[in-house]
């Protein structure tokens, strides 16, 4: 799975109250939360990013509130993939969940400018960046990971379980 | 093993599990709320799910929103309501019949020694003050709970915090965890287990240990959890019958620790959050000329009976400044009329102050005490994030109910002692 776009740079400790203020959790729609997608950082954001664009940020990306809606948000305004120094927990087994695409390094965040091409190869976990010609390694997920991201995310994994229990 | 593997290997039919390993567990209670609820349904909803195996371990709360701010949020309520209805789902607490979830929970009797609880909600951390393994999850997460009574989770590392000798006047467990994530910042527990031990935690009451554990998510911890002790025991003996089975787990004298931190609580003053971060804490002597348009007294972190008594004591025979709004929000129904029968709303009143309703409303900039460009606002709350209490340009102070009370006598940031005698020390 090969991912390719235009980096928007973030710093430390973005929190999902930024990603998606709490007053537009009246809705589930993906597309109306990802208008007010990094709304609480960047007001415009969501008018900036092109379809397959990716977020790159430093580290505790996503701390605070167990909000879905924040990856949602983000999937909706049209990033293909997240790259943080860390992810803070809660958000990374959603972003696992819902099958936004995400991958861990501080490498990225040091090496990377807002604007830069990245060329993303998601399961082996290759990272060149096209703009710099810089390339990078980041460390796969662990199986049962792997396994529910390939499936689509945690629903798609569980009816997958479910049809191969009911064959059994 | 750790308190924290013990009750996660009692869940995955392993006699042992280590930091590190991944997990699918057993969950004893799954938890949602107006807000996080809605996703978790329609996932359900897509999969034609004639009926949930264990509705009875299913916990739905409207608290958020509530009561409703507006028509979307009305919806999300009705949609709930309908869910639970359809699929049996009998602990569905609505406006009226219930409160804050993480002060409700517990209340009720959800919550047991030993129990794996997961909640659509971050804050579900809360419940490692009973013993419990409790942790925040998503809402794809709650569906898939709901669907096979599972989680997946990955066997965190654990951090032990021990807090020994004696509090200073005024100083409650919220100062302990604000100086705590202070101290190590709003990721340093990040992905792990905070057990909080030593002869200080031993004398905290329930609300005060609930209140501690709640916060571990600001330090980004996967749960916060307090070893059961008589002062458990005796909490959860007002249940005759319990809805969980009881599990008494303690950590092993040689369990493992990714850290070990020792605090002399002796050298901690009450403390105040800065914007616009938890961990921005300074003790409350430092926070100089900062004037309040507003004090909030209230949420899942300290609604609790405990927290109001507090601030009454404080309040009693006093008027609230004039130019700083004060809102006290009960956490839950039986905590409000107990506090009508104990005549605290009546001081709270006659001080000036409003009560409102148990809703989470401000603290995450809903309703009922949302903020105007900058405004200052000090609150009991959880998180002080930018434009976490309504507009970006506004700014949230954290306190414990204490400093929140005296705060709002004074106008402007102060320690309880500047208000109250030392005799009326906690």
């Amino acid at each position: 799975m090969i991912i390719k776009g235009k980096v928007h740079k973030f710093g430390d400790n973005i929190n999902t109250d930024e990603i998606i203020p709490a007053p537009y959790l009246v809705t589930t729609d993906m597309k109306e939360l990802g208008k007010h997608c990094m709304e609480g950082i960047d007001a415009s954001f969501a008018k900036k990013v092109q379809q397959g664009d990716i977020i790159v940020a430093g580290k505790n990306f996503g701390c605070g509130s167990s909000r879905e809606h924040a990856p949602l948000a983000i999937l909706g305004c049209g990033i293909s993939l997240v790259i943080a120094g860390s992810f803070a927990r809660i958000f990374y087994r959603n972003c696992i969940n819902v099958g936004l695409p995400i991958l861990t390094s501080g490498e990225i965040h040091k090496n990377t400018r807002s604007g830069d091409i990245l060329e993303v190869d998601l399961l082996k976990g290759e990272i060149k960046n096209i703009t710099q010609n810089k390339s990078f390694q980041v460390s796969a997920f662990p199986p049962l990971l792997q396994e529910i991201i390939k499936a689509g995310g945690l629903m798609k994994w569980y009816s997958l379980n479910k049809q191969l229990e009911s064959r059994k | 093993m750790n308190i924290t593997e013990k009750i996660l290997a009692s869940h995955c039919g392993k006699k042992e599990v280590a930091a590190g390993e991944f997990i699918l567990a057993d969950v004893d209670i799954a938890l949602g709320n107006d807000i996080t609820a809605p996703l978790a349904i329609e996932e359900i909803e897509k999969l034609k799910a004639k009926s949930l195996p264990h509705p009875e371990k299913i916990v739905l709360v409207a608290d958020h929103f509530t009561p409703n701010k507006d028509k979307e949020s009305a919806n999300q309520c009705l949609k709930v309501k309908n869910f639970a209805k359809k699929y049996n789902v009998k602990n569905f607490f609505e406006l009226g019949c219930g409160g804050i979830e993480h002060a409700l929970l517990p209340e009720e009797g959800f919550i047991m020694p030993g129990n794996l609880i997961i909640g659509a909600d971050s804050h579900t951390c809360s419940y490692g003050a009973l013993g419990a393994f409790a942790t925040g999850v998503g809402s794809t997460d709650l569906a898939f709970a709901m669907l096979s009574g599972k989680i997946w989770l990955k066997v965190p590392e654990s951090m032990k915090f021990v807090y020994h000798g004696k509090l200073n006047d005024w100083v409650t467990s919220k100062d302990l965890i604000l100086y705590t994530i202070g101290d190590i910042g709003v990721d340093g527990a990040d992905y792990k287990a905070m057990e909080f031990e030593g002869e200080v935690i031993r004398k905290l009451s329930v609300d005060g240990r609930l209140t501690m554990c709640n916060m571990a998510i600001e330090a980004g911890g996967k749960s916060g959890i307090i070893a059961p002790d008589k002062i458990t025991l005796d909490y959860i003996k007002q249940f005759k019958v319990p809805k969980g089975k009881v599990g008494i787990f303690e950590s092993d004298k040689d369990a493992k620790y990714a850290n070990v931190k020792e605090y002399d609580v002796g050298k901690i003053e009450p403390q105040v959050a800065f914007p616009h971060l938890p961990s921005n804490t300074k003790g409350v002597s430092e926070a100089k000329n900062i004037n309040l348009d507003q004090v909030v007294i209230g949420s899942c972190t300290n609604g609790r009976l405990e927290d109001l008594r507090i601030a009454a004591k404080i309040l009693k025979g006093k008027k609230v400044h004039a130019n700083t709004r004060t809102i006290i929000i009960p956490a839950t129904q039986k905590i409000y009329l107990q506090a009508l029968k104990e005549g605290l709303m009546e001081i709270f009143i006659n001080a000036g102050a409003v009560v409102s309703p148990p809703t989470c409303g401000p603290c995450i900039g809903g309703h009922m005490g949302v903020l105007a460009k900058d405004e200052k606002c000090l609150a009991t709350t959880n998180r002080n994030f930018i434009g976490r209490m309504g507009d970006k340009e506004s700014e949230v102070y954290l306190g414990s109910p204490a400093v929140a009370a005296a705060s709002a006598v004074k106008g402007r940031i102060a320690h309880p002692e500047e208000v109250a005698s030392r005799k009326k020390k906690l």
